[in-house]
C-alpha cells in the first residue's frame, strides 16, 4: 500500500505542537523551581538540616504528612497535590508553602500541559503509523520520537506514584532536545519497511528496546540529579562552596533521588533484558544465528552488563551511593553508543534501520 | 509522638578474608569465585567485546578485513597476530569466557544447594531490642498480649509466621515474606550459567555454511556442496542432516525507488534420500527447517546463461554461471571459464575465458554502462574476451567468480583492440580471427542460503526465557522481615514493632508503616506513646 502523504504530513504538525507544548510545560517545570527558591524554601534549609536530609532517617521522617499531627505520622501516603519534597523538617512552613504558592500552580500546569503535549506527540506516533501502514518505529528518527514518548510517559506513571514533579524540567529538556535532534539531523519521510524487518518480532523486539531505552533515560535523569545532590550536601557539610551542584539545594533529598534511580532502573532492566533475548530470537529466524557479535548486539550486550554490573553495585556494600551511580551514567553512555554511534558509524547487519 | 528510630540499612555481611589454612589453592578459587570476580569478569568480557565492534571482523566481512589490510599495511599484520580481526573467537576471548564460566558456576551451585535449606527455614525470633532496627515503633493498647498477637497473625496472610511466648508474661511474633527473591535470583544466576552452556555446545559442535543455488538446481547437504562452510571445533561433516532442496523459482520485487519490497524462494525438499518432496515457501524470517538444521534466505542474483562454440561451430561449453551482484542495482560481474575449447588452426587458443559485467536494467552513467534498477527491465551483459591458459591444469584452487589472468591474452580484433561487446539476450559475439563465439542465451536468478545447524540453541533459549522469569521475580519480590513483640506493661500492654528488609527496595519505612496500621486492630483503643 502506498503512503498516505497527507496522513502523513499531518504526523509531522503534530510533533511539531507537541515540540511547542513540551517547551511551554518546561517552562512551567522550571518557573515552578524558581519560584520555590524565591519563596524561601531554600532558607528552611541550614546546612544542618542539608546533612541531615541526606541521612535516612530524617528522609523518613519528611516523607510524613505534616498536617496529620496527633495522628502520629501513620498514615502512608502524601497528601493530595503536595509539591516538591524541597522542604525542611518544620510543619507549618512546610503546609503553608504546599498549598498555594504561584510555583505550586505553575508546576499543575506544567504537569497539565506535559500531558496534553504528550497526546499530540502520541497522535504523531499513531499516524505515522498509519500512514506507512506499519508500526511507527522502523527508522531512527521514529525510534527517537518513540524513546522520547516513553520517557515521558515514564515521567508522568511515576508522578503517580513518587512526588517527582521536580523532575518535570529536566526530563522535559531532554525530550525537548532529543525531539529536536529526530526532526531535524534524522528526520526521513514515512516509507515502508525492508524485508528483514517485515517481521512481527519488529513489533515485540523494538517495542521493548524502546520502552526500555526511554525509561533508562529517566532513569539516568534521576540519577544525575541524585549525584548533583549527594554533592551538594557534602559541600555544604563541609563548608565547600556549591556551584554546578547549587541546584541540589532545590531537589529532594538524595535518598529519595536514590531511591527512584533504582526503581526507574530496576523496572527498565527486565525489559532491556527482554529486549535483547527477543533480538536474539528474531536474528536467529531472519540471519540464521540468535548471536553473531553484530556491531549492534555487542553494544547492546555491553549495556546490559554494565546495568547488571549497576545493580550489583546497588546490593554490595561501599559500593552504593555515589559510586553505583556512576555505573548507571556509564550503562547511559553505552547505550547512547549503541543507538547512534553504532547505528550511523559502525554499520552492520542493523543498519539498515536506517538514519 | 511515635518512637521510631530509624538506622542507616545494614549493610551485606562480607565473606571473611580468604587467608585459610588450606593455602594458596583454596584461596585462588574462592578469589575466582567471589561475586566481584565474576563481574570484574563480565566487565572485561564486555570490555574485550568492544574491539570487535570497531574493527572489522572476519566473521562477519572478511572483505572489510581485506580493505583494511590495504589501507593500513603496517598495523594489521600487528593486529591480526592478536586475533583483532577475529576477537570472538580469539584465545583470549575464550579465555575470559571460561573463567567467567568457572566463576560462575564456582558461586552459584554452592549457593544454590545452601539455599535449599534456607528455603525452608523459620523467620528468626525477634532481637532482644527491637527499638534498634532500621524501621521499629511501639504503642500501648488495652488488649492482652497474646490477643494483639493472634489478631497480628491472622492479618499477615503471606508470610511465614512464628509466635513464642518470653517469660514476663509477654510474646513475640516473627514473620518474613519474599522467599521467593532467592530462588528468583537463584534462577536467574543459575540460568547465565546454562545460557553459556548452551552458547558452548552451539559453538563446538554446530556449523554454518553457505550455498549458492541457481533457479532449477538441486543443493544436497554434503560439504562439496558449500561455497564456504565453518564448523565449530569438534564438528564432523558425518553430522550433516542428508536432505536435499530445489530451488524451483527465486522471486524479488522491488519499490519504485529501487528498494527491496519482498524476497521469496520457492522450493521442495526432501528430508532423506528417498523420501517424499515437499514444498516450502522460503523468505526472509521465514527460514526452513529440516531436521533441526535451518535454512535462510541470505541473498540472490542473476545466473548468466552463455553458449559457447569453437571455431568449428560446435559447443564447448553451454551452462549458467552465477554472476555475483556488486551494488544494490545488481549490476554483477562473473566469468566464464571454456577450458575445452577445440584448437584453432595451427593450434593456437587451447582455452577461452571471459570476463563480463551485467546491468539488470542498462543505462549510460557518467562513467559507462551501470544498472539504473535491480529488476531486469533490461538486460544486458558486457563481455571482455580472453584466451590463453586458463591455470586450471597447476592444482592451485581458483575463484569460480574470478579469472586468473597471469597466463591469459585479451583477444584482439583486426584493428588490434580488445575484443568487448554489449550483448542482450539471443545475442551472439562472433570472436575475431575465428576463435569461435559466445552467446547470451538468457539468464535466471539464483539465491544464496545459509544453512545453520546449532545443536544449543533450544538450550540457550529455554536458560534465556527461565533467566528472564527469575530476573523479574527476583527484582519485583522483596524479602522482609517482621517482629512484633506485646508485654505487660502495668495494666496495659506495650507493643513494639521492628521491620528489616533484607534488599534493597528503597521505600521499606513507609511499607512498614502501612503494615503496622493494617496490624493495629481497633484505632480508636490505641494511644500512642
Ligand atoms: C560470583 C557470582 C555472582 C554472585 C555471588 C552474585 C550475587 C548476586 C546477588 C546476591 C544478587 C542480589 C542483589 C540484590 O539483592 O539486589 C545479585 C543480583 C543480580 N545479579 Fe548477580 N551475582 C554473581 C554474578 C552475576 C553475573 C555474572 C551476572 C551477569 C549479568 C549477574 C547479574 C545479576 C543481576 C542482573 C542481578 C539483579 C537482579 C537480581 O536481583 O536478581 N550476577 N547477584
Amino acid at each position: 500500500m502506498p503512503v498516505d502523504l497527507s496522513l502523513a504530513h499531518r504526523s509531522d504538525t503534530l510533533l511539531f505542537l507537541a515540540v511547542v507544548v513540551y517547551s511551554l510545560a518546561m517552562l512551567g517545570f522550571a518557573a515552578e523551581f524558581s519560584f520555590s527558591r524565591r519563596a524561601g524554601i531554600a532558607r528552611a534549609l541550614t546546612r544542618a538540616d542539608a546533612a541531615r536530609a541526606a541521612t535516612p532517617a530524617t528522609a523518613a521522617r519528611i516523607r510524613q504528612p505534616a498536617a496529620v499531627g496527633g495522628a502520629g505520622g501513620i498514615a502512608t501516603g502524601p497528601p493530595p497535590g503536595a509539591g516538591p519534597a524541597t522542604v525542611g523538617p518544620h510543619p507549618p512552613l512546610r503546609s503553608r508553602l504546599d498549598r498555594s504558592t504561584t510555583g505550586d500552580h505553575l508546576g499543575r500546569i506544567a504537569v497539565v500541559l506535559t500531558g496534553l503535549a504528550f497526546l499530540l506527540h502520541a497522535g504523531s506516533v499513531v499516524t505515522r503509523g498509519m500512514a506507512a501502514h506499519r508500526v511507527p518505529w522502523g527508522n531512527m528518527y521514529e525510534y527517537s520520537s518513540m524513546v522520547a514518548l516513553v520517557a515521558v510517559a515514564a515521567f508522568l506513571v511515576l508522578l503517580t506514584r513518587e512526588r517527582v514533579r521536580f523532575l518535570g524540567a529536566f526530563v522535559l529538556l531532554f525530550v525537548v532536545l532529543f525531539l529536536g535532534l529526530a526532526g531535524t539531523v534524522l528526520y526521513v519521510p514515512a516509507g515502508p519497511l525492508v524485508p528483514a524487518l517485515q517481521s512481527y518480532w519488529i513489533a515485540i523486539h523494538v517495542a521493548a528496546a524502546i520502552t526500555a531505552s526511554g525509561t533508562f533515560a529517566l532513569g539516568a535523569i534521576v540519577t544525575v540529579l541524585y549525584l548533583l545532590r549527594a554533592k551538594y550536601d557534602v559541600l555544604t557539610t563541609t563548608g565547600g562552596r556549591p556551584r554546578v551542584s547549587s541546584v541540589g539545594r532545590l531537589l529532594p533529598p538524595a535518598t529519595t533521588l536514590d531511591r527512584v534511580a533504582y526503581r526507574v532502573h530496576a523496572f527498565a532492566f527486565p525489559l532491556w533484558t527482554f529486549a535483547v533475548i527477543a533480538g536474539a530470537i528474531w536474528a536467529e529466524s531472519a540471519w540464521g544465528r540468535y548471536w553473531g557479535w553484530d556491531p549492534k548486539e555487542t553494544w547492546s550486550f555491553i549495556t546490559w552488563v554494565i546495568y547488571a554490573g549497576y545493580l550489583h553495585a546497588r546490593a554490595t556494600a561501599g559500593w552504593r551511593g555515589r559510586k553505583a551511580a556512576v555505573i548507571a551514567l556509564v550503562g547511559f553512555t553505552a547505550l547512547t553508543i549503541d543507538y547512534y554511534i553504532v547505528n550511523i558509524f559502525l554499520v552492520g547487519l542493523h543498519s539498515y534501520a536506517g538514519v | 509522638m511515635t518512637d521510631t528510630t530509624y538506622a542507616p540499612p545494614t549493610q551485606q555481611p562480607a565473606l571473611p578474608p580468604s587467608r585459610g589454612p588450606l593455602g594458596l589453592a583454596i584461596s585462588g578459587w574462592r578469589q575466582l569465585t567471589s561475586m566481584r570476580t565474576a563481574l570484574i569478569l563480565l566487565f572485561l568480557l564486555a570490555l574485550a567485546a568492544v574491539p570487535g565492534s570497531l574493527l572489522p571482523q572476519r566473521g562477519l566481512n572478511a572483505g572489510k578485513v581485506i580493505e583494511f589490510y590495504r589501507d593500513h599495511p603496517r598495523l594489521a599484520p600487528i593486529l591480526d597476530r592478536v586475533s583483532a580481526f577475529d576477537v570472538f573467537g580469539a584465545p583470549w576471548f575464550a579465555a575470559i569466557y571460561l573463567a567467567l564460566f568457572l566463576s560462575l558456576a564456582g558461586c552459584v551451585l554452592p549457593r544454590m544447594w545452601r539455599q535449599t535449606s534456607a528455603l525452608r527455614a523459620r523467620p528468626p525470633a525477634a532481637p532482644r531490642h527491637l527499638s534498634r532496627l532500621p524501621v521499629a515503633m511501639s504503642w500501648h493498647t488495652d488488649e492482652e498480649p497474646a490477643e494483639v498477637l493472634a489478631a497480628a497473625r491472622g492479618r499477615l496472610r503471606g508470610w511465614r509466621v512464628d509466635v513464642r511466648s518470653e517469660p514476663g508474661g509477654g510474646a513475640s511474633l516473627a514473620a518474613e515474606r519474599g522467599y521467593f527473591r532467592e530462588v528468583g535470583n537463584l534462577l536467574f544466576h543459575f540460568s547465565l550459567l546454562v545460557l553459556l552452556a548452551g552458547v558452548a555446545l552451539g559453538g563446538l559442535f554446530g556449523y554454518k555454511g553457505n550455498v549458492l543455488v541457481k533457479q532449477g538446481d538441486a543443493f544436497s547437504n554434503t560439504l562439496a556442496y558449500y561455497d564456504s562452510i565453518s564448523p565449530g571445533r569438534l564438528f564432523s561433516a558425518g553430522r550433516l542432516a542428508p536432505f536435499t532442496v530445489i530451488l524451483e523459482r527465486f522471486r524479488a520485487t522491488y519499490q519504485p525507488s529501487g528498494e527491496p519490497a519482498t524476497f521469496a524462494a520457492d522450493v521442495r525438499f526432501a528430508g532423506h534420500p528417498g523420501a517424499a518432496l515437499r514444498s516450502y515457501h522460503l523468505r526472509v524470517n521465514h527460514p526452513l527447517n529440516i531436521d533441526a538444521t535451518k535454512l535462510y534466505l541470505i541473498g540472490h542474483g542473476y545466473a548468466m546463461h552463455f553458449v559457447v562454440r569453437g571455431p568449428d561451430g560446435r559447443v564447448a561449453y553451454d551452462g549458467a554461471q552465477p554472476f555475483l551482484p556488486r551494488d544494490a542495482s545488481f549490476a554483477s560481474d562473473g566469468v566464464v571459464k571454456v577450458p575445452d575449447i577445440a584448437p584453432g588452426p595451427g593450434g593456437t587458443p587451447r582455452q577461452l575465458g571471459f570476463s563480463g559485467f551485467f546491468t539488470p536494467t542498462t543505462v549510460m552513467g557518467p562513467n559507462g554502462l551501470e544498472s539504473g534498477f535491480p529488476a531486469a527491465r533490461n538486460p544486458a551483459v558486457t563481455l571482455l574476451a580472453w584466451r590463453g591458459d586458463l591455470g586450471l591444469d597447476n592444482g592451485r584452487p581458483q575463484s569460480v567468480y574470478a579469472l586468473q589472468t597471469e597466463g591469459l591474452r585479451r583477444v584482439l580484433d583486426a584493428r588490434g583492440r580488445p575484443a568487448t561487446a554489449t550483448l542482450r539476450p539471443g545475442q551472439t559475439l562472433a570472436l575475431p580471427g575465428g576463435v569461435g563465439s559466445i552467446t547470451f542465451a538468457g539468464f535466471s536468478e539464483f539465491a544464496t542460503f545459509q544453512v545453520t545447524h546449532d545443536p544449543g540453541s533450544r538450550l540457550a533459549l529455554a536458560a534465556a526465557v527461565l533467566l528472564l522469569i527469575g530476573l523479574v521475580v527476583s527484582l519485583r519480590v522483596r524479602r522482609r522481615r517482621l517482629w512484633l513483640r506485646a508485654r505487660p506493661d502495668g495494666r496495659r500492654t506495650v507493643v513494639e514493632a521492628a521491620g528489616l528488609s533484607r534488599n534493597d527496595s528503597g521505600s521499606f519505612d513507609e511499607d512498614f508503616r502501612a503494615i503496622i496500621t493494617r496490624l493495629r486492630s481497633r484505632p480508636a483503643a490505641l494511644e500512642e506513646d
